[in-house]
């Protein structure tokens, strides 16, 4: 009886509950850019109803919620930024831009779904986002199949060149390769691989392996944690094993398991002056959350640092802090995300609109050739699809921000596919060419 | 030689201690009372973000106080945990006992609220949050003095709701916007909190060329003592036999008197607040941040599965037994031992941290096809089964 009341009391609060949130939610916004009364009026997706009025449509697709919304939070953050800087500043063309953010929720199906919402359904002109590259994989397609554009702002493994996606992080020869050189001339010959257990970590560490092969260093192991795994006593061992006499650590872990392998390894007396560490996925936040002490003299390799000393960089870090508050950081993907908008903004200025789909082929093309003072320095999109990066090695330090103990004399210029690697060598991008099979990946 | 071995049986202890820690909590939720709690890790996580409350608390303080910081958070740990636990059972889990299924997609919804709730949660929340609980609940507190009220509960519930959500929300909307960002902005976020153990706990303790970490020496006595104490609790205290004599025959020790619904909610409560003690411990480990929990619920499930639901022996070999699989096959020593060439292949094939984990999982489900009630399972009559 007890149990049949509280169950048909259950049913008078939910039910009060969705009446209640769907009135609030109708009073809220009633000119939400999803209403469906609105749009039916205005005809079919073909006619450019994106741009019509006084905004244009953009989407921002990152995960608020999982496991990437520790890290894809920021980008949102740094991505809405750009947009309200140009906004205030009097919009594109006259247009005001307005975002649509959705969230991914850290599974990849739902990135697909989610494109396929922004595209079809609120018409942007433009995506901003994903994170890991299995979402990025996921949304491919539905790029691709629409003919659409995607900015992504993070490094990744390289070995991709969509004409629907333009890469605004860091491809292996603007990250990984530059590291891996500078510690074989000033930390050691002998190395030992840890990675997280998915396309990234793998990918990364096989050019890396085909790199030491090719100049004189020696992997002498290599381990993969499960994403989200925080046990690695088993790897501490290994490396012991491995390197008894010190060595250097390439650490492509992703996401928790960082924390957890910092700071077991100095409860187990790996310190960073006989084992140091680079990692291509620490940046300023992570050091934040792991806590500098475990962190110390360690390095990691990006192309953007907070502690980058260029007028830009000085201007983006008071805004950001000023928008979001005095404690936040940027780091790399933030800034790469900064950058998307601006250079997208850029090139619909030379395209002359953004709202219908021969606009979409225009922008594109517009966009090669755009050069952007970023907070970085200058970079320059090329007709490749990715851009051209400064690249920095940083030191952690007393305050949990990087030391740049080493850049680049001048922005290096992106090569998608890997050239250490048998199958890619020899190939080439070039989303202007003409003549060949596959502008995205032909031999030179 | 000596020192490769000790190494190698303290981090196997030392990884079973970790799942002995984290499966503690849930051995007594699960085991004994058979709530398939799937927002288990999640308390785990309050404990976690209560230590990175209590660490920033006493960071202000500074001092020598704050090397001791870490046995302050044990203790709020356990006692927010069990608060949440305690709310948990009462408003959420008694109206599904004895529903398995039901009980398991309410507490992982619960655990998704949870973790949305630590990444969003800010002032303005938190004060929209206390006015609706006082509006609602306060409301109906004061209506219940009607003579007709149960007639009528369902038209004040119904006309309460919707006033008190549009009030709230109203508020908390207008003071977001008078004061901004100092109210609107999350106290986590969604980002990793960082917990720094006190500097006695960094590093370890050399022996040879090999060094104890202090960390999980630490952890190791924490479970010691938790074990004791839940051990104590069970079989030395009037609450703890009337919880055992609840959990051999609910319906006779109601009959003979024992209030079976606050034994309920004082097991759940300890089971959770113990799930904060790990929480708490095991930030010293590993990272702290909304997903904290998902890490170890797998895990965590496996050991009292293993161990045999309903006894804490069970759990404290099954988690030892699986921490020192998982050392044992991930690094590869097995291959060491014997000179058979295909079958020390097979042994470096598994000695990887992925692959070992999925020889754990068959070692497994191998060992339950042989005994499904776990290593000691319960004899004679039981409850609710």
């Amino acid at each position: 009886m007890t149990r049949l009341f509280g169950r048909r009391k259950f049913m008078v609060y939910g039910s009060a509950a969705l009446g209640a949130s769907m009135l609030l939610k109708a009073c809220a916004s009633p000119s939400a850019p999803t209403d469906p009364a609105a749009s039916p009026a205005e005809g079919s997706p073909a006619a450019s109803p994106a741009a019509s009025g006084d905004t244009i449509k953009v989407g921002i697709l990152h995960s608020l919620s999982g496991t990437m919304a520790i890290s894809e939070k920021s980008v949102v953050d740094s991505t809405q930024l750009a947009i309200d800087e140009i906004n205030t500043a009097g919009g594109i063309m006259g247009k005001q831009i307005q975002a649509i953010v959705e969230d991914g929720a850290s599974d990849w199906p739902t990135f697909a779904e989610k494109a396929k919402k922004l595209i079809e359904q609120d018409e942007v002109v433009v995506v901003f986002g994903c994170w890991t590259s299995a979402s990025r994989k996921a949304v491919l397609p539905v790029f691709e199949e629409k003919n659409h554009m995607l900015y992504y702002p993070v490094q990744y493994e390289g070995q991709e060149c969509s004409k629907n996606i333009f890469y605004t992080g860091a491809a292996p020869n603007q990250q990984i390769e530059p590291s891996v050189d500078w510690l074989l001339e000033n930390k050691g010959k002998d190395f030992f691989l840890v990675g997280s257990d998915y396309v990234f970590p793998r990918t990364a560490n096989t050019i890396i392996k085909a790199q030491l092969a090719a100049k004189g260093g020696k992997t002498l192991g290599e381990d993969y944690l499960p994403l989200g795994n925080t046990e690695v006593a088993p790897i501490i061992a290994k490396i012991k094993a491995a390197l008894p006499n010190g060595g250097v650590i390439y650490n492509t872990l992703n996401g928790d398991s960082n924390v957890a392998f910092f700071k077991q390894m100095q409860g187990a007396g790996l310190t960073a002056e006989k084992y140091p560490t680079m990692s291509v996925s620490v940046a300023e936040e992570e050091v934040q959350a792991i806590g500098k002490e475990y962190l110390l003299k360690q390095y990691a390799a990006w192309n953007y640092f907070m502690t980058v000393e260029t007028p830009e960089n000085k201007k983006f870090v008071d805004a950001f802090k000023a928008k979001f508050g005095e404690s936040r950081v940027t780091n790399d993907p933030m800034e790469a995300g900064y950058i998307s908008v601006n250079i997208w903004k850029q090139a619909v200025e030379k395209a002359g609109g953004a709202g219908t789909p021969t606009d979409l082929e225009k922008v594109r093309e517009a966009a090669y050739g755009q050069e952007f003072a970023a907070p970085e320095g200058p970079v320059k999109m090329l007709p490749n699809h990715h851009i051209s990066k400064t690249v920095r090695i940083g030191e952690v330090r007393d305050d949990g921000l990087f030391e740049i103990v080493y850049s680049t004399p001048a922005p290096v210029d992106p090569i998608p596919w890997n050239q250490y690697v048998t199958e890619t060598k020899g190939f080439s991008c070039d989303w202007t060419k003409t003549g060949v099979d596959n502008p995205g990946k032909f031999k030179t | 030689m000596f020192a490769s071995i000790l190494d190698g049986i303290f981090n196997g202890l030392s990884i079973g201690s970790i799942l002995l820690l984290a499966a503690l909590g849930l051995a007594i939720v699960f085991g004994l009372m058979g709530v398939i709690n799937m927002a288990h890790g999640e308390l785990m996580m309050l404990g976690a973000y209560t230590t990175v409350v209590v660490q920033n608390a006493f960071k202000g303080i500074g001092g020598p106080l704050f090397e001791l910081y870490i046995f302050f958070a044990l203790i709020a740990a356990f006692l927010v945990a069990a608060l949440v636990g305690l709310a948990l059972e009462r408003g959420v889990i008694r109206y599904l006992y004895g529903r398995p299924l039901e009980t398991l997609l309410a507490t992982w919804g619960v655990s998704l609220i949870l973790q949305q709730f630590v990444r969003s949660v800010s002032w303005v929340m938190v004060f929209g949050l206390i006015l609706f609980s006082l509006l609602f609940f306060g409301g109906q507190w004061l209506l219940k003095r009607r003579a007709d009220f149960e007639s009528v509960q369902k038209w004040i519930v119904a006309a309460l709701l919707p006033l008190s959500i549009g009030i709230s929300l109203a508020a908390s909307t207008f003071l977001g916007q008078t004061y901004k960002l100092a109210v609107t902005k999350p106290w986590f976020g969604a980002q990793n909190q960082d917990v720094t153990a006190p500097s006695w706990l960094r590093g370890g303790i050399p022996i040879g060329n090999f060094q104890l970490p202090s960390t999980r020496l630490f952890i190791m006595i924490l479970t010691i003592g938790c074990v004791v104490g839940v051990y104590w609790f069970l079989n030395c205290t009037k609450w703890g036999l009337r919880i055992r004599a609840v959990t051999q025959n609910r319906n006779m020790s109601a009959c003979l008197g024992i209030p079976t619904r606050k034994v309920d909610a004082i097991t759940f409560a300890i089971g959770s607040g113990l799930a904060g003690v790990a929480g708490c411990g095991l930030s010293l480990l590993g990272s702290v941040g909304p997903n904290t929990g998902q890490n170890y619920i797998v895990n965590t499930f496996m050991v009292v599965v293993v161990g045999g639901v309903g006894k804490l022996i069970g759990t404290v070999v099954g988690a030892m037994a699986i921490g020192i699989a998982d050392y044992v096959i991930g690094t590869g020593i097995l291959g060491n031992l014997t000179n058979n060439p295909a079958l020390k292949e097979v042994f470096a094939f598994f000695a990887t941290t992925s692959m070992a984990k999925v020889m754990v999982f068959a070692l497994i489900i191998l060992f339950l096809q042989f005994r499904p009630a776990g290593l000691f399972p319960q004899k004679g009559r039981t409850v609710d089964a």
